[in-house]
């Protein structure tokens, strides 16, 4: 489903405001008590988040804050044979509550040196380097679609968003992208 | 638009929340006590207070936790917030 709407968005324009539709990723949405788990889910090589909106990533492997007691596991390059095991024996004993969401959102990758002026089209948060360090990671909103966003480097960002507002979100992009690209 | 200081997350806008109204309002003990003014107190009389304010909000499009907020409702200002069960 995530292909099929990709294949309908227009594609980004030539200029600063690069973003696309990322492959599908294998997630998971995890809920368990932080200390309980830190623990042997960094010794199975799959650490956590232990900072508050910040991510932490092993490879292909990342784990976003969300909240106290709740993270979003990203297994990159839909890599689910690889981790759902690894995932499943790090967690045992442990009260803890995993869902696979990979199916529920979808990622659109937005980089280039006005990556920031795009997004705050519709992204309340401040997201000068000094408010919003490389590396943090936060539910919030895109106009009025709830996203999960992501800063992977300076100018490059992943927003996470659910299939159903996936046209919405990727609408706004694009003429967000037109309004923004240098008049001929 | 208020900027909200969430105890886990930060300063964030106030699009995020969704407010949560009057904090510390007190469950009676159990029902084997059926206290009518209790219960009546519980679910309906509030505050309606002019200046400080203690009140519940939720940071739904965050890190989805209840917290407390100290506002003042005649200039809106949030004064601090805390997590739920501190004071």
């Amino acid at each position: 489903m995530p292909e099929a709407i990709a294949t309908r968005i227009p594609p980004p324009r030539a200029s600063g405001l690069g973003w696309r539709t990322l492959d599908p990723q294998s997630c998971w949405s995890l809920r368990v008590e932080l200390a309980a788990a830190a623990g042997p889910m960094a010794t199975a090589g799959l650490p956590l988040a232990l900072a508050a909106c910040r991510a932490a990533t092993r490879g292909e492997w990342a784990a976003l804050w969300l909240g106290p007691d709740e993270q979003l596991l990203v297994g990159m390059n839909s890599s689910h044979a690889q981790f759902e095991p690894r995932l499943a024996g790090a967690l045992a004993g442990i009260a803890h509550a995993l869902v696979d969401v990979s199916h529920r959102q979808a990622a659109i990758e937005i980089a280039g040196p006005d990556a920031t002026r795009l997004l705050a089209l519709g992204c309340p948060l401040d997201l000068h380097l000094s408010q919003a360090p490389v590396g943090l990671c936060t539910r919030t909103v895109f106009a009025k679609a709830e996203v999960v966003l992501w800063r992977q480097e300076a100018d490059r960002f992943q927003l996470q968003a659910w299939r159903s507002f996936l046209p919405y979100v990727t609408g706004l992009l694009a003429l967000g992208s037109q309004e923004l690209a240098p008049q001929a | 638009m208020l900027v909200i200081p969430c105890p886990y997350c930060g300063p964030r806008p106030e699009l995020e929340f969704s407010y949560g109204g009057q904090a510390h309002v007190l469950r009676p003990a159990a029902a084997t006590n059926p206290d009518p003014a209790g219960w009546n107190a519980f679910q309906y009389e509030r505050a309606n207070t002019r200046g400080l304010h203690a009140e519940r909000w939720r940071h739904v499009h965050g890190c989805a936790r209840f917290f407390n907020v100290i506002r003042d409702t005649t200039t809106d200002e949030v004064l601090r917030s805390y997590r739920s069960g501190e004071k």
